[in-house]
């Protein structure tokens, strides 16, 4: 069944200005995430997986730019341009459609706070409506319950609550969550947030969330906090899970379940993933389909199975041939990447690449379809 | 039993909070030279808080200092009515000392405020926004730091002696003039200390991680840069706010910070300026405002470094 897309990348290019001169990062990358599927970005490093899935956010590390290009987002209801967009409308989809987990985990962890802290953050900036009306309903039930003096504070609570709910910008709301006494009535809201804090742990499988919950980052495993900084992905379930290489800091083991849980958790939400690795083995184990990438461009789009079984460009063949054996002797790519300060004009894989052409220094190669779903960027397959 | 309840929920919750706070105690005690710190602060804050009843004012102001009915030049050794003696002028040092605290520190606080929270702004936006921004406020701070600081600040009071105040209408007061003057030339300090922390934690995988999960800018600043960028800050104010008061104390020694008989250490080291000369013979004179100032500087210096050793988590755990 043809699955729509969910994230469609257009014609990126992305520089990075540096003392070296310009960088050309990414140059004309195409890549469709399909919904509801595990994409594996493949690639060497420097070749720009990381850069492509944090434009996916519309994100770039200083001194990078975006030149030209379309990250088109389907929202369900209407399809957004997120390059053409303001940056306050960014923010709402960030973390709440697109979420991403990172490299290093005790790295994305803020030292100062506690896990719970960390984790509630995002609660409170994508789901306040959400939880303000779960923090009301708690309320009512405590109003029809209690009697007397506290049933009259209760209905404070609830009072001050509503008016949250209707504007939460209004005068009353905020003056009263910075006076000591009176900013108790966000208790309710703290606690609806702990618990589903909580559930969100011990759906991540960690043991003993209520402890875990008031842990700082530096009292966690690598693992635990690797699952940590997926918590806080999952909060806002996210249509768009990006991985960038989440497991290549953790030992075999952890890794193994980290990728369980990773595949487990998509069965769960039903939410699409990019997964960025250069361990080729992880994406046969964990993905549907498979982008390879290679100095700023993206050569080859298949299933995994197509892959693996005939990878058809140059770049990918030599690729696979290159993982290891045991007893066969180790084979590696020649050459090197060419600099992408002015790298050349026409296949960038040109002069590492055993059936290069004639045309293939002077004439970029377009991504052509060729057979039904695997996609490459080569003259060898292209006619004429 | 439903309050027990809370009571041990909240206890339990506060379980670390309470670990962390006993660990800092013992920390504290463990360095004698910290413990001299706090006890000399405290010290004085007890001294400032008691002011009223250590020495009842006489005057509509109460730092003005009380002086007698005939002016006589010759200080007055210590005795019953005057504890510390009396300077120039028949004014009592006592009194002048112990009122001189809450001016020192409402000079120290008010100044630090001002300037943590200029030069806070000021280098978190430079060093987050980075590019033009950054240049503009960096060569800013460049500029004011090129000028010696008393320098600057005298050249400051002077000129705001002939301003006119707008909040009083009237032109500035010497002790207001002073204040403004050290708070505008404090704060760069401060500026190029935090940017160049703001620097450090920007580069943070954690920074990113909050932009992708859909942080603003403000929020950024405040709630991830700022509390792990403010720790040298606060060491730096504590030890500067001992400065600030040595500061304002060399301006009234050269006769621009507090009026003559204006309760403030600094003026009456300048009252003893004259009688300095004659050796020990007038001692009190500059003894006691003298003391006064050493053991505040003192206090505030010993207290930052504990504070340093306390709150930097670098040296916490050592």
């Amino acid at each position: 069944m043809e699955q729509e897309n969910l994230v469609e990348i257009r014609n990126l290019y992305l520089n990075f200005y540096t003392y070296d001169g310009v960088v050309n990062a990414l140059d004309g990358v195409e890549l469709d995430i399909k919904k509801d599927e595990i994409l594996g970005l493949v690639g060497e490093t420097g070749c720009g997986k990381s850069v492509t899935s944090l434009a996916t956010l519309a994100m770039v590390i200083s001194p990078g730019m975006i030149q030209s290009g379309q990250i088109e987002f389907d929202l369900g209801k209407e399809k957004l341009d997120l390059l053409n967009i303001k940056e306050r409308d960014r923010l709402k989809i960030r973390g709440k459609q697109v979420a991403m987990i990172f490299q290093e985990p005790r790295a994305a962890l803020n030292p100062v706070y506690t896990v719970g802290d960390q984790i509630a953050e995002v609660y409170y900036h994508h789901r306040k409506e959400e939880l303000t009306k779960a923090a009301i309903s708690e309320a009512e039930k405590d109003v029809k319950n209690a009697k007397g003096f506290k049933r009259s504070i209760y209905k404070r609570e609830l009072s001050l609550l509503e008016k949250m709910l209707k504007n939460p910008k209004s005068l009353t709301v905020r003056f009263a969550s910075k006076i000591p006494i009176l900013k108790r009535f966000q208790n309710r809201i703290k606690l609806v947030v702990r618990k589903d804090t909580v559930e969100l742990l011990r759906l991540l499988r960690i043991p003993d969330p209520q402890r875990v919950i008031d842990m700082y980052p530096h009292e966690l495993s690598s693992g635990m906090a690797q699952r940590v900084v997926i918590a806080i992905a999952l909060t806002c379930n996210p249509t768009l899970l990006i991985a960038d290489e989440p497991t290549t800091n953790l030992d075999v083991t952890v890794q193994m379940q980290i990728l369980h849980l990773i595949k487990e958790l998509k069965g769960k939400l039903g939410s699409s993933i990019l997964y960025v690795t250069h361990d080729l083995g992880v994406v046969a184990e964990l993905c549907e389909r498979v982008a390879v990438m290679y100095a700023g461009n993206v050569v080859e789009v298949a299933d995994v199975m197509a892959f693996f079984k005939n990878p058809l460009h140059p770049y990918s063949q030599a690729l696979l041939e290159s993982i290891p054996r045991p007893g066969q002797k180790f084979v590696s790519i020649p050459g090197t990447v060419p600099s992408l300060v002015n790298p050349p004009i026409g296949c960038r894989f040109y002069d590492r690449c055993r059936y290069a052409l004639e045309k293939c220094p002077k004439v970029k190669p377009e991504l052509v379809e060729t057979e039904k779903g695997h996609m490459v960027a080569c003259h060898l397959y292209h006619e004429g | 039993m439903k309050s027990k309840g809370r009571f041990s929920e909240f206890k339990k919750g506060m379980q670390p909070t309470i670990k962390e706070l006993k660990f800092t105690l013992k920390k504290i005690r463990q360095s004698p030279l910290s413990l001299i710190g706090m006890s000399l602060v405290s010290f004085f804050i007890v001294i400032a808080v008691l002011a009223p009843v250590l020495a009842p004012p006489k005057m509509a102001d109460p730092f003005l200092i009380p002086y007698g009915e005939e002016y006589v030049t010759i200080p007055e050794p210590p005795s019953q009515l005057h504890p510390f003696g009396t300077t120039t002028g028949k004014i009592d040092l006592y009194y002048g000392c112990i009122w001189g605290t809450i001016y020192a520190f409402r000079l120290g606080i008010i100044v630090i405020a001002a300037i943590l929270l200029i030069g806070v702004t000021l280098g978190l936006i430079a060093g987050y926004y980075g590019g033009l921004i950054d240049e503009v406020i960096m060569r800013f701070t460049d500029i004011i730091l090129a000028f010696p600081g008393l320098i600057l600040v005298m050249a400051l009071i002077v000129a705001l002696s002939q301003a006119i105040n707008p909040f009083t209408g009237q032109t500035w007061t010497k002790i207001d003039a002073a204040i403004l003057g050290i708070m505008l030339v404090g704060w760069p300090g401060y500026t190029r200390l935090i940017r160049g922390e703001v620097l450090r934690v920007k580069t943070e995988d954690y920074i990113e991680a909050s932009r992708a999960s859909g942080s603003s800018d403000l929020r950024i600043m405040t709630k991830h840069i700022l509390p792990n960028a403010i720790y040298p800050i606060i060491i730096v104010a504590s030890l500067d706010l001992g400065t600030m008061v040595l500061f304002a104390a060399a301006l009234s020694f050269l006769g621009l910070g507090a009026p003559p008989r204006y309760a403030d250490w600094g003026q009456l080291i300048n009252q003893a300026g004259n009688w300095v000369s004659y050796g020990l013979q007038y001692w009190w004179t500059f003894v006691f405002p003298g003391l006064f100032i050493t053991l505040f500087c003192l206090g505030w210096n010993l207290l930052g470094d504990a504070f340093r050793d306390i709150l930097d988590p670098l040296y916490r755990r050592k």
